[in-house]
């Protein structure tokens, strides 16, 4: 990996630890979630961006992490940590069952069965709301959330702690996306999106390759709503609608599909901009759609995306 | 010499097509093999069903005297069954550069450019490939079923839209090229195939309407009134 | 969805069978009931797809649109719910196809009828409706009167005439719909640019315009059902979802583009979500119904009852 890609990646993980000395209390608490949402964005990103499959259901595997996370601390009496695994480890399983079913539609067919899957997916965390309790949502107690990691009581409540442990996250999953889109694996998943037919016939397995490319994404989607489970105690059903599984689309799109960093700045970006707009309307899908239209029209390849064609053509 | 590939009863059809009719077909180690015959003889669809980009209605392949009948496409590239798309099928935007990489299987990284040099278009091989002339683009083609290093090289019309120029190159490439793999060539140029082709087949309506040497298929009268007559 | 409860069962001790009767009948009449509305809706956005390989996400807010404006001008026509249908039946098809058609011409032309840019674009489109429904209309669900009243009396229960109405507008206009697309030049325009759009431009066919058109039809022919449907239903500007995504399931399961096909899928999708919501439970019913669409997507791509591509 050259050195500037390091330093770029570096100073924006550095920025964010820094920016929580400066921020407000509410800034940190935004940009808590931001980061946790971006994890979601950036696994999204795996798929759509390099690998070129436009799922419209990454909504399910968010919730699975979500749900499992959630579940797992209330209902099974799991600590944070070992909840945390066990999400993970359905996040993974989900996404490997969906995926080898998904992937075998193609185009507009594999959008319309990964929506399909995940509205059915959504329709169930109604249908089992005496477990999942529907829209009101599973609130996790406080008590429920404190642990112990090495001997050292958490206490997830701490806004302080629990930004840092998101920013951890986020560093992890940069990290984790520059390597595989760096290696072998990330490259024939570019040569998919660019010719799926030609790759076969240079001999890669491609069903593998996009398998893989839908179970890292899943996963980091999986990974993302634990986090957002157990980092705002929280699980409840609006976070497995539809509208979940477009806003990692929305904000891929925004940040620049295919750039390693575009899908966070996407997230920040759409947040601050909803932010922004609610203070003088509260349409504030009317500006999600928008965004989206006009990105469409005349931004296809979004900030970074852009950026890395007209300047900076080592960007990852 | 060895047998390298062999087909036995191969068919296809395409609803009631018959695009390919029961073609028992053999091609020896170190042949250069030119397929030819008219427009919709079924040529394309024969390497494809070789190359395993579609299945056949029946019949089997042998590779290597193992049936590869079953196996998916990438599997018989792995074994080394490399296949240039009659329609030019490259990264169009990705880099010369990085389509030879895709191609050794070495992406992203340092691959060798000499398939690139072979065709020479070792040059421009930080262009992306979109922006290449139409026959840089075929011989594009060609330099990614080189760099798979493959056993059997089919080519299909890879001459298409080359110019004189280009077309001598080939030939002396594909010369080359014939000392350590097969080569499997499907074309319309009679004179290059008379001049590269140890053995011609000759497709017609998805059957084989003769096998022979280049002398031998000159002299056939069935091709000619087939095939040559009118070309 | 609309609500699908007996209004009172009945009071009888007799024989279990017997006394299921009544509720089979009514679950097959809702049904049929459901399946004329979900091949209603449905139609426009196979056209659509049919003709333009797009699929158009804002489907269900041209739906919830149509629905709302039946509310608007049955509250703004004087002279009773009668009067307000008839104009609504002409105003909405109007209102929402000027719509489609700025949208055909600002957005889709100009990404050139990508599938997966149209999608997105169509997504975006969608949330703009809403919300501009949501400024308009408000938040609260609206109740459009039926336009005349007759009930139909059963032995065990009585059932809405207009209901009955339903279905029968339903069969006439996918009659209607198919006698253009099988009988008209105007069908065989569609189906040669459906066939492939080069053949047709060599044909001397307009492309764009006929993509136009069909964008509005499709528009104008959801917007028809809404104003039909919107009195058993409720309006409200959520309400888009749920005929967007029967619509989906509907079009795919019945082979995407085939009308036959979507008619069938309809019927048998309109029979069991009515049985089964009866005697389970409407989500079930969903859950039932999204989960078979990506079932069949995946392992018959065709739709059920379409013929492979070719
Ligand atoms: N996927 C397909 N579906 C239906 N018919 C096909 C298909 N592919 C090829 N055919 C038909 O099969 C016949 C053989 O086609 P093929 O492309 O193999 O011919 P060819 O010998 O390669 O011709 P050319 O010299 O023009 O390249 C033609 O009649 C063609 O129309
Ligand atoms: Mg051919």
């Amino acid at each position: 990996m050259t050195a500037r890609i390091v330093m770029l990646h570096g100073a924006v993980i550095l920025a964010l630890f820094l920016l929580q000395f400066v921020a407000s209390d509410y800034a940190v608490l935004t940009i808590t979630r931001i980061m946790v949402l971006a994890i979601y964005a950036l696994g999204y990103n795996i798929l759509f961006g390099y690998a070129g499959l436009l799922s419209l259901g990454h909504a399910m595997f968010f919730a699975t992490g979500l749900y499992a996370a959630a579940l797992g601390v209330t209902r099974l009496g799991l600590a944070v940590p070992e909840a945390f695994v066990f999400a993970l480890v359905c996040g993974i399983i989900v996404s490997v069952v969906i995926g080898l079913v998904a992937l075998r539609a193609t185009g507009v067919a594999f959008m319309i069965v990964t929506l399909m899957f995940s509205q059915a997916a959504f329709l169930a965390v109604l249908y089992f709301g005496d477990i999942t309790r529907g829209d009101e949502g599973i609130v996790i107690k406080d008590d429920q959330r404190n642990f112990s990691l090495f001997g050292d009581a958490v206490n997830l409540a701490d806004p302080v702690l629990r930004y840092n442990i998101a920013l951890a996250f986020l560093a992890l999953a940069i990290v984790l996306c520059l390597v595989v889109v760096r290696s072998k694996i990330g490259h024939v998943l570019v040569a998919i999106r660019e010719n799926e037919n030609r790759t076969a016939m240079l001999g890669y397995d491609v069903k593998r390759y996009k398998l893989i490319a839908f179970v890292l994404s899943g996963s980091f989607a999986a990974f993302s709503g634990a986090a957002y489970a157990l980092l705002f105690a929280y699980a409840g059903s609006t976070l497995a609608s539809i509208q979940y599984s477009i806003n990692p689309l929305l904000w891929t799109l925004l940040g620049g599909a295919a750039t390693v960093l575009g899908p966070v700045l996407g997230t920040a970006l759409m947040f601050l901009l909803v932010d922004f707009a609610s203070g003088f309307t509260s349409a504030s899908l009317l500006f999600v759609g928008v965004v989206l239209i006009l990105l469409v029209l005349f931004f296809p390849k979004g900030i970074l995306g852009t950026i890395r064609q007209r300047w900076l053509r080592w960007l990852p | 010499m060895t047998v390298l590939l062999e087909t036995r009863g191969l068919s296809k059809n395409f609803g009631g097509l018959k695009a390919v009719s029961d073609v028992n077909f053999r091609i020896e180690r170190g042949e250069v093999r030119a397929v030819i015959g008219p427009n919709g003889a079924g040529k394309t669809t024969f390497v494809s069903l070789i190359s395993g980009r579609i299945a056949p209605s029946a019949g089997t392949i042998l590779f290597e005297g193992a049936d590869v009948t079953a196996l998916p496409a990438f599997r018989r590239v792995q074994r080394g069954i490399a296949y240039t798309f009659q329609i030019t099928s490259i990264y169009a935007n990705l880099s010369v550069a990085e389509n030879v990489a895709l191609a050794a299987h070495q992406p992203g990284g340092k691959a060798s450019l000499y398939p690139l040099e072979r065709v020479g278009l070792a040059d421009r091989a930080s262009q992306i490939a979109g922006t290449l002339a139409y026959g840089h683009q075929r011989l594009l083609e060609v330099a990614m079923g080189l760099a798979l290093k493959p056993k059997l090289l089919i080519l299909d019309e890879p001459t298409q839209g080359l110019s004189d120029a280009e077309i001598d190159n080939f030939i002396t490439l594909v010369r080359e090229v014939a000392k350590n793999a097969t080569v499997l060539l499907i074309e319309h140029n009679m004179p290059l195939v008379m001049e590269l082709a140890h053995r011609i087949t000759v497709l017609d309506r998805g059957m084989i309407l003769a096998d022979g040497t280049p002398e031998d298929i000159r002299a056939n009268a069935a091709v000619q009134a087939a095939y040559l007559g009118t070309g | 969805m609309a609500g699908r409860r007996p209004g009172h069962p009945f009071s009888s001790r007799t024989a279990s069978l017997l006394a299921f009767f009544p509720h089979l009948l009514l679950a097959i009449l809702e049904g049929t009931v459901a399946a004329a509305v979900l091949a209603l809706s449905a139609l426009g956005l196979s056209l659509v797809f049919g003709v333009m390989r797009v699929v158009n996400v804002a489907h269900g807010e041209f739906f919830m649109l149509g629905a709302m404006l039946a509310w608007w001008i049955a509250k703004m026509v004087p002279g009773g719910p009668a009067i307000g249908f008839v104009a609504a039946l002409v105003v909405a098809p109007l209102a929402v196809g000027a719509l489609a058609f700025i949208t055909e011409r600002l957005l889709l032309r100009r990404i050139n009828y990508d599938p997966e840019a149209t999608i997105v674009a169509t997504i975006g489109l969608m949330f703009v409706i809403q919300q501009l429904a949501l400024s308009m209309f408000g938040a609260d669900a609206k109740a459009v009167s039926a336009p005349f009243t007759y009930r139909i009396a059963l032995p065990w229960f009585g059932f809405s005439g207009y209901k009955l109405f339903v279905v029968v507008a339903s069969i006439l206009i996918l009659l209607g719909v198919w006698w253009v697309l099988a009988k008209t030049k105007w069908g065989l325009v569609m189906r040669v640019t459906q066939f492939d759009r080069e053949t047709a431009t060599a044909f001397g066919i307009p492309v764009t315009q006929v993509y136009s058109a069909v964008f509005v039809a499709g528009a104008a022919l959801v917007a028809v059902a809404a104003v039909l449907i919107v009195p058993i239903q409720q309006a409200h500007y959520l309400m888009g979802l749920d005929p967007l995504l029967m619509s989906f399931i509907v079009v795919i399961i019945g082979g995407l583009g085939s009308i036959k096909g979507s008619v069938i899928a309809a019927v048998i999708i309109g029979l069991s979500d009515g049985i089964i919501s009866m005697f389970f439970s409407p989500t079930l019913a969903s859950i039932i119904a999204t989960l078979a669409v990506a079932l069949v997507l995946v392992f018959r791509p065709q739709g059920l009852f379409g013929v492979p591509a070719r």
